[in-house]
């Protein structure tokens, strides 16, 4: 056992420093800071774009007394909504025939109007090119009504959540450590593939054997992924963590806090997305194991990853409700396991349930590494089309 | 921390054995009932054509694959992984990866064997300095040339100071110039009591070095045992010129004597070189020139492998 720790420690330590110190690196950092930077670009730039563009102008034909009722309701209305969705009003003397003043102001081009209202308050009427029921109406109708009646003040009670809100947030997050899980394991068990293939393309892989257990180099190789990942996870979190101080109002603080509390959901998500990456990623070395080309890796792979996407589905079914007979059930299932955990740490704040998860899966983790590692000594030295070699022990 | 073992050679005793080894793979049996003994501080060769069963062999003895059947014992140990931090092991197909530095690959392939890393690299930059590869200490292994890189693992093979070490084909694709050093470190390597086993298909090679051999032909052992018993299990030959060109002393000359470019040359007969001077002076030869030769490996081979494995043997090498 010490010289397999030994060893592994040594091949893990190779692995870990290559890929850590590579150039690729950089890229698998980035890699997933890409979608929130082009988000924050895109919706900056959307931003931008909308400030510029001019809210639909209504001509109001009234008495200045009567505008400055409108405008009053105006100013209430734009502070209770997003001023950039209310209509602008501009007050016009009255003068003569209406409907001529009111086709005059839709004709001009100097300050251009989409409306023009006038015989407020009593006979109000809209002429323009607006829709009945549409946004402009609409609003035009709950400014005469606002304008017509005194606004009566609201005594506001303000609590820290409510149930409704909570409820809502904890299923996002059971959501995204979900999603974050399953897709980080399946690029990093992809990668660990990727790396035995480099392995046993430039052969060195009879150097590591004929020197170390191969149950060692099994090992090393998945602890020495692990680690990787865990290295991204904490640049990301940080990336994270700075990008929310800086752009969001009240930082991290404005994040819904999972139901077992932030630090422990933290640790509850780095020690789910260990176990599995474990399962998975063992899986992945045994099928790399067999091939001998990234062709034969894609083969292999492909009913594993497919599994692994109908796995995550299943898993998925069990979030917002942690304590239904799918939930438990999938909890379970070890290869579902981590997954419906890390969402039943976002919506329930027992811990219990979670040490027995963790013990179970170690459990499942300690077979399946080493069922695989037997399979990858059987089979990593092995060279020769992997189709051929089944089809002829069918055959045989 | 690695213990490290002491390279003292332990005479009498066997580094490397195997007893009936056989390996099947799916149908096909690639070694059939090796059975060798490499004794401790000796130079051992694996001789035989491509696909005979050396790589196989070695694989085996060295645990990288499991027997069918039949037992192996190295230095000792029946299990070969337990052996595996005295023992090199250079493969026939060199592997490095070829963005590590030549001095972390060295001390790599130390660590793998229990050298703690940091005396690799200090060792490694020395092996590197004495093999004229100083320079090349800190650029990565995808740099070199395929010699270079080779010389590289050859020294990560040895970085650790193993009692035992195995190389698999080590003279294919090198050069002249390199081969001659790698032969100087093989007898030098041997000097400070390491026991060596290497396989080859180029007899020349093990003439040179080898004090034992095995002969390996269809996954068989053709023979095995010292070089000079190989030797002789052929008669000496006789090359002899005279003056005359026929008389008495033709009775001498055995029958299945060839004539090549004015000479005779056949096989000493079994009663030695006395009675046939002896015939070929009363018989009024006049000898010209006499020379009695001991057979090379070569011819050997030839009579212990065959015909067919000797041409298989001169077509693999390289001209």
């Amino acid at each position: 056992m010490r010289q397999l720790l030994r060893s592994a420690w040594v091949i893990g330590r190779r692995d870990f420093t290559a890929t850590v110190f590579s150039k690729a690196f950089i890229f698998f950092l980035i890699g997933p800071l890409f979608p929130v930077l082009l988000g924050g670009l895109f919706g900056g730039i959307g931003a931008h774009v909308a400030s510029q563009t001019e809210q639909p102008r209504v001509a109001v034909v009234a008495p200045a007394a009567e505008f400055e009722k409108l405008a009053a309701a105006h100013v209430r209305l734009t502070e209770a909504m997003d001023e950039r969705r209310v209509i602008e009003i501009i007050g016009v003397v009255p003068s003569g025939d209406p409907q001529a003043q009111a086709r005059d102001l839709l004709r001009s081009t100097e300050r251009p109007v989409v409306a023009v209202l006038t015989g407020a308050p009593d006979e109000p009427q809209l002429t323009g090119a607006v829709d009945q029921g549409g946004a402009v109406a609409g609003q035009v109708a709950m400014l005469l009504d606002s304008a017509q009646s005194e606004a009566r003040p609201l005594s506001v009670t303000t609590t820290q959540r409510s149930t409704g809100s909570e409820t809502r947030s904890r299923t996002i997050t059971a959501q995204t450590g979900q999603m974050i899980l399953f897709f980080l394991t399946i690029i990093l068990a992809g990668m660990t593939l990727s790396q035995l293939i480099e392995e046993k393309s430039n052969k060195v892989i009879e150097v590591l054997a004929a020197a170390v257990p191969i149950e060692s180099i099994f090992v090393g190789k998945l602890f020495a992924m692990l680690a990787t990942s865990l290295v991204g996870i904490v640049v990301w979190i940080a990336a994270g963590v700075a990008a929310l101080s800086m752009f969001m109002a009240g930082g991290t603080a404005s994040i819904p806090e999972p139901a077992v509390g932030t630090g422990a959901f933290v640790v509850l998500t780095v020690i789910y997305f260990a176990m599995n990456y474990l399962l998975l990623g063992s899986v992945f070395l045994s099928i790399g194991a067999q091939a001998s080309t990234v062709r034969e890796v894609q083969t292999l792979s492909m009913p594993v990853t497919v599994a692994q996407v109908l796995i995550f589905g299943f898993a998925a079914l069990a979030v917002g409700s942690p304590n239904s007979g799918m939930a438990i059930g999938g909890a379970l299932f070890p290869l579902s396991s981590p997954l419906v955990m890390v969402a039943r740490a976002a919506e329930e704040p027992e811990l219990w349930p979670h040490l027995l998860a963790i013990l179970w899966q170690a459990a499942w983790i300690a077979l399946v590494v080493f069922v695989s590692a037997r399979l990858f000594r059987r089979t990593v030295l092995k060279s020769g089309p992997v189709k051929r070699r089944w089809w002829k022990r069918a055959a045989a | 921390m690695l213990r490290q073992p002491s390279r003292q050679s332990r005479p009498g005793e066997c580094a490397l054995e195997a007893k009936d080894l056989v390996k099947d793979f799916g149908d096909t049996r690639a070694v059939d009932g090796v059975s060798l003994a490499v004794p401790t501080g000796s130079i051992y060769g694996l001789l035989g054509p491509n696909g005979a069963g050396k790589t196989t062999t070695l694989r085996m003895l060295l645990g990288i694959i499991d027997p069918s059947s039949g037992s192996r014992s190295v230095l000792g140990r029946s299990r070969p992984i337990d052996a595996a931090p005295e023992i090199g092991y250079l493969p026939e197909e060199r592997g490095l990866y070829p963005a590590m530095h030549c001095r972390d690959a060295i001390a790599f392939m130390g660590a793998l064997r229990g050298l703690p890393l940091a005396e690799g690299r200090r060792r490694a930059d020395e092996l590197l300095a004495e093999h004229r590869l100083g320079d090349w200490a800190r650029k990565p292994i995808r740099t070199l040339s395929k010699g270079m890189a080779q010389t590289v693992q050859l020294l990560g093979t040895i970085v650790h100071k193993p009692r035992l070490i195995v190389l698999d084909e080590p003279f294919a694709g090198l050069d002249a110039i390199n081969q001659a050093r790698l032969e100087e470190l093989i007898r030098s390597e041997a000097r400070g009591g390491v026991t060596v086993i290497f396989s080859t298909h180029v007899i020349a090679h093990a003439e040179r070095l080898c004090e034992r051999i095995a002969i390996i032909a269809k996954g068989r052992v053709a023979f095995e045992g010292a070089v000079d018993t190989a030797r002789a299990k052929l008669r000496p030959i006789v090359r002899l010129r005279t003056r005359d060109e026929d008389g008495q002393w033709r009775s001498a000359i055995p029958d299945g004597a060839r004539r090549e470019g004015g000479e005779w040359v056949f096989e000493l007969p079994a009663s030695g070189p006395e009675p046939l001077l002896k015939a070929l002076i009363d018989g009024g030869a006049g000898i010209e020139t006499l020379a009695i030769e001991r057979p090379g490996l070569h011819d050997a081979f030839v009579a212990i492998a065959g015909d067919a494995a000797a041409k298989a043997m001169a077509e693999e090498t390289p001209q």
